[in-house]
């Protein structure tokens, strides 16, 4: 299979006046069409910072990074960042907010709005379009930035700890619902989190990083002998306690 | 809604009987203020020659309502005053996005708003008179000198507390640095905009009324100078009393204004 997205030798630092911090050291991996990566490590390890670079909001100081078997320049198209807050905007409501992404890149077609429609329909939000931000649950928030994001078709679904916001028990249902919906549509998509269950039930694949300067420790592949592939499923199979243990070590083993 | 329990009743009771208490206690203080110094005037305790009384203002002012004098005076101050208002709140604005657009220029320019802002603008009226002339530009310039270095400061500070995340969302939904102010930074910092608004009508009538001091043949603040050196005291007390009139006016327009917006 071709890889969608191709990171070879990825380094990046931040620069301040008291000095320099190497936060990413040789990060190299492929990603797979409607392949669904997660990317743990400990806080603070640079997890955001290779999602920005990716996202082309930041520039990597060596490296290459392939779409589809091409370099880009700039801003890659078919991106989609869900970042860890919903960011709505309270002046808008919640359907104005979901098309800000269509209103900038001024796509605001009746294609799009049918689009934009259709997602609110799915993710059970169009009874609130007109309502304001402040009107919904923790949960109904972070899905409608998810649709934010959708609406843009993007090929590649870049999700920054988009759950650990929520409290537990909606981070839960809402972590399994959307992840389920994802997983359905087959949507190519890295996830970062420091939330190993979390990573474990929804992933495709798992690569460990490193504390600061992060480098990839390992990357594990997750199966599942299951008749349905759910999260919720996931969570009580077998497997995912191995799986737990696996990268548990493997993340708090510091030599 | 009917059935409120006794507890309810009793609690939304006290805050009518609180609401009501302050309300009265502010008109009585305005009585017995209107009273006591009339009494005091008409007694000879204080001499009204000096010190006017309530009485002796209505009737300055009906009289110069007749003539129509007063209207003049009182218009001119207003258009001044609301002229220089809008012309600062413009201003800032422009400036404020101008210096969010440009973070160097903002860090060049930041020391001589501070100074302009602390520097005390009555003293820049007698320097406009020379350059300007005894026009009502110069009165209108003074109103403006007066406001705009703190409204820049206000708004550009409000520009540049926005939430770095909110600005990276535009940026992840492939937003220019414009977008990010149109559809982020401006709409966010509405409420501390009216804030300033506030404030600036306050300061732009401090200004015009300085300029009027100087370089007005009309105007309240000419009326002020004017009736201060032949010693009507009743003109001069009833001009800071329409004064006082025109600034709560001025405020609750703001304040309509923004209760619309937050509808």
């Amino acid at each position: 299979m071709k890889p969608i997205l191709e990171l070879s030798g990825i380094y990046y630092s931040y620069h301040t006046t008291e000095g320099e911090t190497p936060v990413l050291s040789n990060i190299s991996f492929a990603l797979g069409k409607g392949e669904f990566l997660a990317i743990v490590g400990p806080s603070g390890c640079g997890k955001s910072t290779l999602l920005s670079i990716i996202a082309g909001l930041l520039e990597p100081e060596r490296g290459l990074i392939k779409f589809d078997g091409k370099y880009h320049q700039e801003c890659p198209p078919g991106i989609g960042y869900m970042l860890q807050h919903d960011h709505l905007f309270e002046w808008r409501n919640v359907y104005q907010n979901v098309t800000l992404g269509l209103e900038i890149q001024k796509q605001l077609t009746p294609r799009s709005k049918a689009k934009a429609m259709e997602l609110l329909k799915t993710y059970g939000l169009d009874r609130f379009k007109n309502s304001r931000p402040s009107e919904l649950s923790g949960g109904m928030r972070q899905r409608a930035a998810l649709i934010r994001t959708l609406v843009m078709e993007p090929d590649i679904l870049l999700l920054d700890e988009p759950f650990s916001a929520l409290d537990y028990q909606t981070r839960l249902t809402v972590g399994d619902d959307i992840g389920q919906i994802l997983r359905k549509e087959h949507r190519t998509a890295i996830l970062v989190t420091h939330d190993l269950s979390e990573a474990i039930s929804l992933a495709d694949r798992i690569i460990i990083m490193s504390p600061r300067p992060a480098t990839i420790k390992q990357k594990v592949a997750l199966t599942f002998q299951l008749e349905q592939d759910t999260p919720l499923h996931r969570r009580n199979a077998t497997e995912f306690k191995n799986y737990f243990n696996l990268i548990w070590e493997e993340i708090n083993n510091n030599e | 809604m009917n059935d409120l329990s006794n507890s309810q009743i009793a609690f939304l009771d006290a805050c009518r009987k609180h609401r009501r208490i302050v309300h009265i206690s502010r008109i009585a203080i305005f009585l017995s203020f209107l009273f006591l110094w009339e009494f005091s005037a008409n007694t000879g305790i204080i001499d009204s020659f000096i010190f006017s009384s309530p009485s002796k203002i209505a009737l300055c002012f009906w009289e110069m309502s007749l003539d129509g004098s007063i209207f003049v005076h009182i218009g001119t101050t207003l258009y001044e005053t609301i002229l220089s208002f809008f012309l600062v709140t413009f201003i800032s604005i422009v400036v404020a996005v101008l210096l969010w657009f440009n973070r160097k220029f903002s860090e060049i320019l930041d020391p001589y708003l501070v100074v302009l802002n602390s520097l005390p603008k009555s003293a820049l009226a007698p320097l406009l008179i020379v350059w300007l002339g005894a026009t009502p530009l110069t009165i209108i310039v003074a109103g403006i000198s007066v406001a705009i270095f703190g409204s820049i400061l206000n708004i550009y500070s409000s520009f540049s507390q926005v939430d770095p995340e909110s600005l990276k969302l535009i940026y992840t939904l492939r937003g220019t640095r414009r977008h990010a102010l149109t559809k982020v930074v401006i709409p966010s910092s509405i409420p501390a905009i009216i804030n300033t608004m506030k404030v600036n009508i306050g300061l732009c009538l401090v200004g015009v009324i300085i300029g009027e001091f100087l370089a007005a043949r009309n105007g309240l603040g000419y009326l002020i100078i004017y009736s201060s050196q032949v010693f009507k005291m009743d003109w001069l007390l009833m001009s800071l009393v329409l004064l006082c009139i025109m600034a709560i006016g001025l405020y609750a327009v703001i304040g309509i204004f923004e209760r619309r917006y937050q509808r």
